[in-house]
């Protein structure tokens, strides 16, 4: 039973996992925003208009690499309805976001095809686009480079002059595209081999993708002639934004506020900041209002894709399957900007093993792509693909079950993790056992049909957070929250509210706040905003439990020590037990005007604790060995989420992050030219996977608590992108008896090595 | 020079004046406020933009203003009834069948349009009609659990 006493308020309670019977959370009530979305009145970052507003359209530079000599914005200046221009002449340096500020417009050099290089504001769309035409800028073409491992090559076209690799000893005197070199693991990797009865090595490579959120990036920005700005638009996380734009226009952070609208999909590509200085410096030149909104075109040439890798795996197990050592080499290109995920590809390529012997050695690259952006479980997908599809193949070989072999080097509790901690508590054993009692896991298989298996890994993040709790006049409570809800977390938050407070669901509501209504929060990324802002929540709950309290002991003239809070009533307890009628939440607040004024709880802190989050995913594909064309038969997701708060949610992030790598594995691929140039940048050519492409997908949610969380939760948004990759490439090999290397095993990539496999018997 | 057009939206009568060039979803969202239909791409890919054109489903952004005098229009702001939402929306509701919401009245105006042709279809009928509506974020698995739900009630 959920019962606290009215303790002083700054003791909200631990933040250790406590069991307790759950009555709102687990259950999975409507979404507060649900109706809004439904008929079309939520307003998104386009949705919004400002009276007098202008449109901003941005020039952007069709070479991939070249010097910018000389930019004249004159003739678009001249023509009727333009209200300014910018360039990199309106931006001063800025040495704490020097990699932002030569990205969102271009400064000495164009880096990549759709590098901002000048923008307008203007009365219509039309004369915007007209003016974009009359700027004339001059450039000196350099030779370019897009691809990984030829960017590394000493030889390759230099990006920064300035890059001198970071992570190496001593750091190199000569410039490189090479951004830098990480290294986790322990124990003695040659000695591992030594060991193994069998080992396997080989290279992979993966392309980049999209996130490929269906709403374009969007804002309206206005700055008054005083100085005082506001934006809106859709962010994953608006204190970032404001902080940086306000960097990059030279304003105070007190000057700025931002709003974030609803948010269209985002998934790690909407922690980034590209059209809103620009569109607040437009602002702040025509002394109007300023809506920017990127086409679709734009999103795919100039916002952020993953990263495209070269990766080398060699594993060695022993002939009853115990792996001996694990070795890994990813290299990353991340675009034109440091930022490649390689130490997080390095970190979680092993995380799923407990090994004596591991090595995982990352190589973070820059080429002449767009800066790239974090994408769900940021460079884990691509170095678990290919420790997963070695880690299959040497099940394999030695005839062994591959969940049997997974279980039998699985890491565990108070094992050594690959990248450096010791796991506490984690649920990968409880996944892959329940994808092993999966019904999908015997359903028998027909001719070129096969089954895959794999399990991977995600962190998972706190950061800092605070929240705020307000008990409205009639009892009804409404909590602000300073992380843009992405997937349905204000649903979250109300029922970890309710939960607390002991209130029913529909009588709190939750908003998220602009920032100017309250401190600094972390953007909603790293799994973090069910666990960092839910658990604010609740700590801000157990103290608005003791403000209640005090209340009603101010009510019934008795010590608050002696007044305990039960299913959202305060009780008279110990020697005055019985002797009043409980009080509502509702009758507390109807009287708080003669016992105090206003009852609020808030809760502000670095959150810690997120615990790490596992999956194994179970994958039966049929391979045409005609055309090469993959069909997923079916898809089954095994996640732990700790505890699943509203679980359809959680099985929606779960079934969301499967078929985005189900695209990445088998369709979705950045394709350039040799003359450095996105060839498919449009949903056309760039194919997301579509409801046809698709069976149901099935999701077991296993719940291992978290012991650094009250409730139990671990994050769960990221993780269920990691495994697919890999799940669908060892199904595929099952299926056509082939090791697919390279993603996207598009139907000609599968065809292409069907012919090789058939030639070479 | 813009160019009149006399239109019905949601079954009212709207005038409006366009230039040449204005796509259909341009004007509703631009000059109409009529901001529920979304442009995901503006090249016909993504469906986000669904609307219907004399009953029939259409992307907003294939189609120019100019070309819809004297036709009528639906957009996702007339699929409820006041209050009261179609089944397809409190289906959608239902079922969590939304994680960011964006491509959801795009969902919700190509569902009807589909139940109202074919009150009966079955999944892959369901999935190769909304094959045109990209959605990123569900998987679609529970988009489709939804449409059969609401297609089940509105059978009665
Ligand atoms: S905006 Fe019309 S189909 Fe994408
Ligand atoms: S719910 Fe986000 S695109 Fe469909």
């Amino acid at each position: 039973m959920a019962s606290s006493t009215g303790e002083a308020p700054e003791s909200k309670g631990t933040h250790q996992y406590q069991p307790r019977d759950f009555k709102v959370v687990g259950t999975t009530p409507l979404r507060p925003d649900g109706v809004d979305k439904v008929t079309g009145r939520a307003r998104f970052g386009a949705d919004m208009n400002l009276p007098g507003q202008l449109v901003g359209k941005v020039l952007r530079s069709p070479h991939p690499h070249a010097k910018l000599v000389s930019i004249d914005t004159s003739e678009a200046e001249a023509l009727p309805g333009v209200k300014a221009v910018v360039t990199r002449d309106d931006f001063a340096e800025n040495e704490a976001h020097h990699d932002i500020l030569c990205n969102i417009m271009a400064r000495d050099k164009v880096l990549y095809e759709g590098h901002a290089v000048a923008a307008v504001a203007a009365t219509s769309r039309a004369i915007a686009l007209k003016a974009l035409k009359k700027i004339k800028v001059v450039y000196d073409i350099l030779p370019h480079v897009t691809d990984v491992d030829e960017a590394m090559k000493a030889d390759a076209p230099i990006l920064h002059d300035d890059m001198f690799t970071h992570g190496v000893d001593p750091m190199p005197t000569t410039a490189s595209n090479i951004a830098g070199r990480c290294e986790f693991g322990h124990g003695d990797v040659d000695a591992g081999f030594e060991q193994a009865d069998i080992i396997i090595e080989r290279n992979f490579k993966t392309a980049a993708t999209h996130q490929g959120y269906i709403e374009p990036h969007a804002c309206v920005a206005t700055v008054t002639s005083d100085d005082y700005g506001e934006l809106w638009g859709c962010t994953q996380g608006h204190f970032v934004l404001r902080n940086v734009s306000a960097s990059l226009v030279g304003m105070d952070v007190s000057k700025l506020r931002v709003t974030a609208s609803e948010i269209g999909g985002g998934f790690g590509g909407k922690t980034t900041v590209f059209l809103e200085p620009v569109c607040l410096m437009l602002a702040k030149k025509s002394g109007k209002p300023v809506k920017m909104a990127m086409t679709r075109d734009e999103v795919f040439k100039a916002s952020g894709p993953t990263a495209s890798s070269s990766m080398d795996v060699k594993i060695g197990c022993t002939k009853d399957g115990r792996i001996t050592a694990g070795f890994a080499e990813v290299r990353y290109q991340g675009g034109a900007f440091r930022g490649a995920p390689a130490d997080f590809g390095a970190m979680c390529a092993f995380a799923c093993y407990a090994l004596e012997n591991v090595k995982a050695i990352g190589w973070e690259v820059v080429t002449n792509r767009p800066k790239g952006a974090a994408y769900r479980a940021p460079g884990a997908p691509m170095s678990v693909y290919a420790v997963e599809s070695v880690v299959d193949e040497l099940a394999k070989a030695i005839d062994m079950d591959p969940i049997d072999f997974r279980l039998k080097n699985a890491a565990r509790n108070g094992d050594k993790s690959s990248y450096g901690p010791k796991f506490e508590s984690l649920g990968l054993v409880e996944t892959l056992e329940a994808a092993k009692n999966h019904p999908n896991y015997q359903i028998p298989l027909g001719p070129n049909q096969g089954r895959g298996v794999a399990s991977g890994f995600w962190f998972n993040f706190g950061g800092e957070t605070c929240s705020t709790l307000n008990v409205n006049q009639d009892g009804t409570v409404a909590i602000s929250v300073g992380t843009p809800d992405i997937g349905g977390s204000r649903a979250s938050m109300c029922q970890m509210a309710a939960e607390e407070l002991g209130i029913p669901y529909d009588q709190v509501r939750a908003i998220v706040t602009d920032t100017s209504s309250l401190g600094f929060n972390d953007t909603t990324e790293g799994s973090r905003v069910t666990f960092s802002s839910g658990m604010a929540v609740i700590f801000a709950a157990r103290e608005i439990i003791g403000k209640l309290c005090e209340r009603a002991a101010m009510m019934w003239d008795i010590p608050v020590e002696a007044v305990k809070w039960e299913e959202g009533k305060a009780i008279p307890a110990g020697a005055n037990a019985g002797d009043f009628e409980p009080l509502t939440l509702a009758e507390i607040a109807d009287a708080a005007g003669g016992t105090g004024g206003p009852i609020a709880g808030h809760h502000e802190y670095n959150a810690d604790g997120a615990g790490v989050s596992f999956g194994t995913h179970l994958v039966d594909t049929e391979v045409d060995p005609e055309t090469g064309f993959v069909k997923i038969l079916r898809y089954t997701v095994i996640q732990d989420a700790g505890k699943a708060i509203h679980p359809s949610y959680v099985e929606g992030q779960f079934q969301g992050g499967a078929v985005q790598g189900i695209g990445w594995a088998l369709n979705e691929e950045y394709i350039y030219g040799d003359d450095g140039k996105l060839q498919n940048a449009g949903f056309l050519d760039y194919r997301l996977p579509v409801a046809s492409d698709l069976p149901m997908i099935d999701t077991v949610i296993v719940e291992v608590p978290n012991p650094g969380h009250p409730y139990g939760v671990r994050g769960v948004g990221e993780t269920g992108i990691v495994p697919p990759l890999a799940a669908i490439a060892n199904s595929v090999s099952d299926a056509a008896n082939l090791r697919m290397t390279e993603l996207p095993m598009s139907p000609p990539r599968i065809l292409k090595a069907i012919h090789q496999a058939e030639a070479a018997e | 020079m813009g160019i009149h057009v006399s239109t019905k939206i949601n079954g009212d009568d709207v005038e409006f004046v366009c230039d040449a060039e204005e796509t259909l979803l341009d004007v509703l969202r631009d000059r109409l406020n009529l901001t529920g239909a979304k442009e995901g791409c503006a090249t016909g890919d993504c469906g986000a933009c669904s609307v219907t054109i004399d009953g029939r489903l259409t992307c907003s952004c294939l189609t120019l203003g100019a070309e819809v005098e004297g036709r009528e229009i639906g957009t996702v702001e007339g699929v409820a009834k006041g209050n009261e939402l179609h089944p397809i929306q409190q289906k959608i509701l239902d079922n969590a069948a939304l994680q960011c919401g964006v491509c959801t009245p795009g969902i919700v105006v190509a569902a009807k349009a589909l139940l109202e042709k074919k009150p009966d279809p079955s999944e892959e009928e369901i999935r190769y009609w909304m094959a045109g509506n990209l959605c990123r974020c569900t998987g679609y698995d529970k988009i489709i659990r939804a449409i059969q739900d609401a297609a089940a009630e509105m059978r009665g």
